[in-house]
């Protein structure tokens, strides 16, 4: 079959690997009939994840058609069932699958040993997304292996196309996750960092959720604009305008009730010199990661307050703000998205219309287009929010 | 069998430094002399002057040359003895550099006399004194290790099971090598008997029988070899509730005696062989077959939770052994 791999640090190319098979009875292999490039998909890309190996298979964001199963997949799934899969890999029977923290999964991770020595303990595996977290080949291919089918999947009927349905896989529950981490309440005003994907999704969702304004913070106006647009949300550029100050300003000094760091590791700040810093201290490996939304998010919060971290990071920070973040009585929540325990109420709101993820879509392209997807995706090229690939 | 849970290693802990039965006292010893090497080195490369008096060398230029040297050494000792987690080998260097200290005093006893002669004495036996110091220290630091890796291994791991099933599942020695990766078969022979097969180095197997010793139904298995086993071994395996419903601690106990001895056990390390990990190794994987039915593979991992396959992992690719594409 065809399969996006990392070759090396910013190289991937479309490969022939062998088909996935059948390893375990819980397994299950789908044909895949879209898949989607994430914005994590670009720290791997860049080599920020360590335990990258030439020729892994790519992709965590990706549904098809079941074509093979093991025989002890439970639930009643069959052979020609149309699935959406979730990408964090969760057995559902251990202490946390059963609390509905999937992605924190006790058992997935066959690599866990490698994952205790950078984090103390392990996370669960997730598909395509470093030896670290399992070595699973993943799903910018056309067939993927998917173990625990069972509990990794949910079914879609045909009433609904791939693109309203795929990003339940990933950016959706991630999205929505960051909101309900706000815990928001009648009035609130939450702020986000990052207008990517699971940007977008957090403002639909915070909205959704009861937040009297969303406050969107990036540097891109296309990105700005198909927020305003599509979520309701208004927003700053912090390139033009200091965000701190924006935002003393727009909540009367209060500051947001709530702050979503929906950058990661990769952020970006107004300051040449102060972005220079970081990426310095990330080149030389002094810091693994670039944290300029987190600390703003974190000076920006009312006292009080919430940050829900849910932008992807990999290692060490610096300079984290701990004395603004104690004194002033502000709680931190964070996570890989639960996606499992999001997948049906979520499909449900989207078939109601009461989201519509689609609309992040700027690009569909073939699976051997690949490497420019992730090139456009990467540079901010043409306007590009979301790469679709067809296998 | 008593043991406390302290110094029990639990299968999360499979990569690090072993903590059962770490031999406080030569630890704590060897430390002291690392910062013993601190001062030294310290010492004699700020104030060679007054260190070449004291010593009675402070008439040779060359003298002087072999005190910096000597200086610089005891930084290495130092580090050696300062940094690791856990003093291994470092005591070792000391001794070696008390023998040069020892060869140098020598030979600048022969061409002195007087005054000066007097203190390289009393230098000389001051360094003998230490050397017996450095030589006890060594040798019981590194000779703690090797009586810890030869003989028991310890781990332990929490499952969302009860002790019931836990017990009821382990209890079936037949179920054994789903998850011990280096066990064939197990058969049951006899109420309390039963014939283990393991693989052994080049492809061969070894077989032996073992018989039950200990059997608190929910709570504790132990079970030792019988006969002429090539590899005597006993273990032992506790089920403890956690409090709270919070499933069921899972703590294993293994003695053996590794055939060669200390040698044995070391040439076997040469081969990959790690009892402590392969135990580690197989509670996670006992965990996942109890809690999921099966074991966690990967394209990565393959053939599941195993430390060393984790170093040197295939790429995240599917495997090619089922004939043409789809």
């Amino acid at each position: 079959m065809r399969a996006n791999c990392w070759i090396a640090p910013n190289k991937v190319a479309v490969k022939n690997v062998p088909d996935p098979q059948i390893l375990n009875p819980r397994d299950a292999v789908v044909r895949i009939t879209s898949t989607a490039i994430c914005g994590s998909d670009l720290h791997l890309l860049h080599g920020y994840i360590p335990a990258m190996k030439k020729g892994d298979v790519l992709g965590h964001e990706f549904m098809g058609e079941v074509v093979e199963l093991g025989p002890g997949v439970r639930d009643g799934l069959r052979i020609g069932d149309r699935v959406v899969v979730a990408f964090p890999i969760a057995c559902g029977n251990c202490a946390s699958c059963e609390r509905g923290l999937y992605s924190i999964c006790e058992n997935s991770n066959p690599n866990a040993a490698i994952a205790e020595k950078v984090m103390g303990h392990s996370p669960a595996g997730i598909f395509g997304y470093s030896h670290l977290l399992g070595g699973y080949a993943g799903g910018q291919a056309q067939y993927a292996r998917v173990p625990y089918a069972d509990v990794g999947t949910i079914k879609i009927g045909d009433d609904l196309p791939d693109e309203k349905v795929l990003f339940l896989s990933d950016v959706l529950p991630t999205g929505y996750m960051a909101a309900e981490m706000c815990d928001i309440k009648r009035g609130d005003t939450i702020a986000i960092w990052g207008a990517g994907p699971v940007g977008q999704f957090a403002a639909a969702s915070a909205l959704l959720l009861g937040a009297e304004r969303v406050i969107v913070i990036d540097r891109f106006p296309y990105r700005l604009r198909i927020a305003r647009e599509n979520t309701g949300a208004e927003t700053i550029n912090y390139e033009q305008t200091d965000v701190l100050d924006a935002l003393r300003e727009m909540t009367a000094g209060r500051g947001p009730d709530a702050c979503i760091d929906a950058v990661g590791m990769e952020g970006h700040h107004a300051s040449a010199a102060l972005h220079a810093y970081d990426r310095a201290k990330q080149a030389t490996k002094v810091e693994t990661d670039r944290p300029h939304a987190l600390r703003e998010a974190v000076l920006s919060c009312r006292n009080g307050g919430t940050i829900s971290a849910i932008g992807a990071y990999g290692g060490f920070i610096d300079k984290f703000p701990m004395g603004s973040f104690m004194n002033r009585s502000l709680t931190m929540r964070s996570g890989q998205a639960h996606v499992q325990r999001y997948m049906r109420p979520l499909l449900e709101r989207i078939r109601k219309g009461e989201i519509d993820p689609s609309f992040i879509i700027t690009h569909t392209m073939r699976l051997d287009d690949a490497p420019h997807g992730f090139d456009i995706f990467k540079n901010k090229q043409d306007e590009c929010l979301k790469v679709v690939l067809k296998p | 069998m008593a043991r406390t849970t302290m110094g029990v290693r639990s299968v999360t802990d499979s990569l690090g430094i072993e903590r059962a039965g770490r031999d406080r006292g030569s630890e704590g010893l060897a430390r002291f002399l690392g910062w013993v090497s601190l001062g030294l080195g310290v010492a004699t490369l700020a104030r060679r002057e007054q260190v070449s008096r004291l010593c009675g060398v402070d008439d040779s230029p060359t003298a002087r040359q072999v005190l910096a040297v000597a200086g610089v050494r005891e930084l290495g000792h130092a580090a050696a003895l300062l940094i690791p987690r856990r003093a291994g080998w470092g005591a070792w260097s000391r001794v070696a550099g008390d023998v040069l200290d020892l060869a140098a005093a020598g030979q600048a006893m022969k061409d002195r006399c007087g005054e000066r002669r007097q203190r390289l004495t009393y230098t000389t036996w001051a360094l003998a004194g230490i050397t017996a110091l450095d030589l006890y220290t060594a040798v019981r630091t590194t000779r703690g290790r090797r009586l810890r890796e030869a003989n028991r291994v310890y781990a332990s791991v929490t499952i969302n099971r009860s002790a019931a099933d836990a017990y009821r599942f382990w209890h079936d020695f037949e179920n054994l090598p789903r998850f011990m990766s280096h066990l064939q078969s197990v058969r049951t022979t006899g109420d309390r008997r039963s014939r283990w097969t393991a693989k052994a180095p080049a492809g061969r197997s070894v077989s032996w029988d073992a018989e039950i010793v200990d059997d608190r139904p929910g709570q504790l298995i132990s079970w030792r070899s019988v006969g002429g086993a090539r590899v005597p071994n006993s273990g032992s395996v506790r089920f403890i509730p956690v409090a709270g419903g919070r499933g069921t601690e899972v703590r294993i106990e293994l003695g053996y005696r590794a055939p060669g001895g200390v040698l044995g056990t070391r040439a076997a390390k040469l081969f990959g062989e790690n009892p402590q990990q392969q135990v580690c190794d197989d509670l996670r994987r006992f965990k996942q077959v109890i809690e999921t039915g099966e074991i966690t593979r990967s394209d990565g991992s393959p053939d599941g939770s195993n430390v060393q396959q984790q170093v040197k992992q295939r790429p995240a690719q599917p495997l090619a052994t089922r004939g043409s594409g789809r």
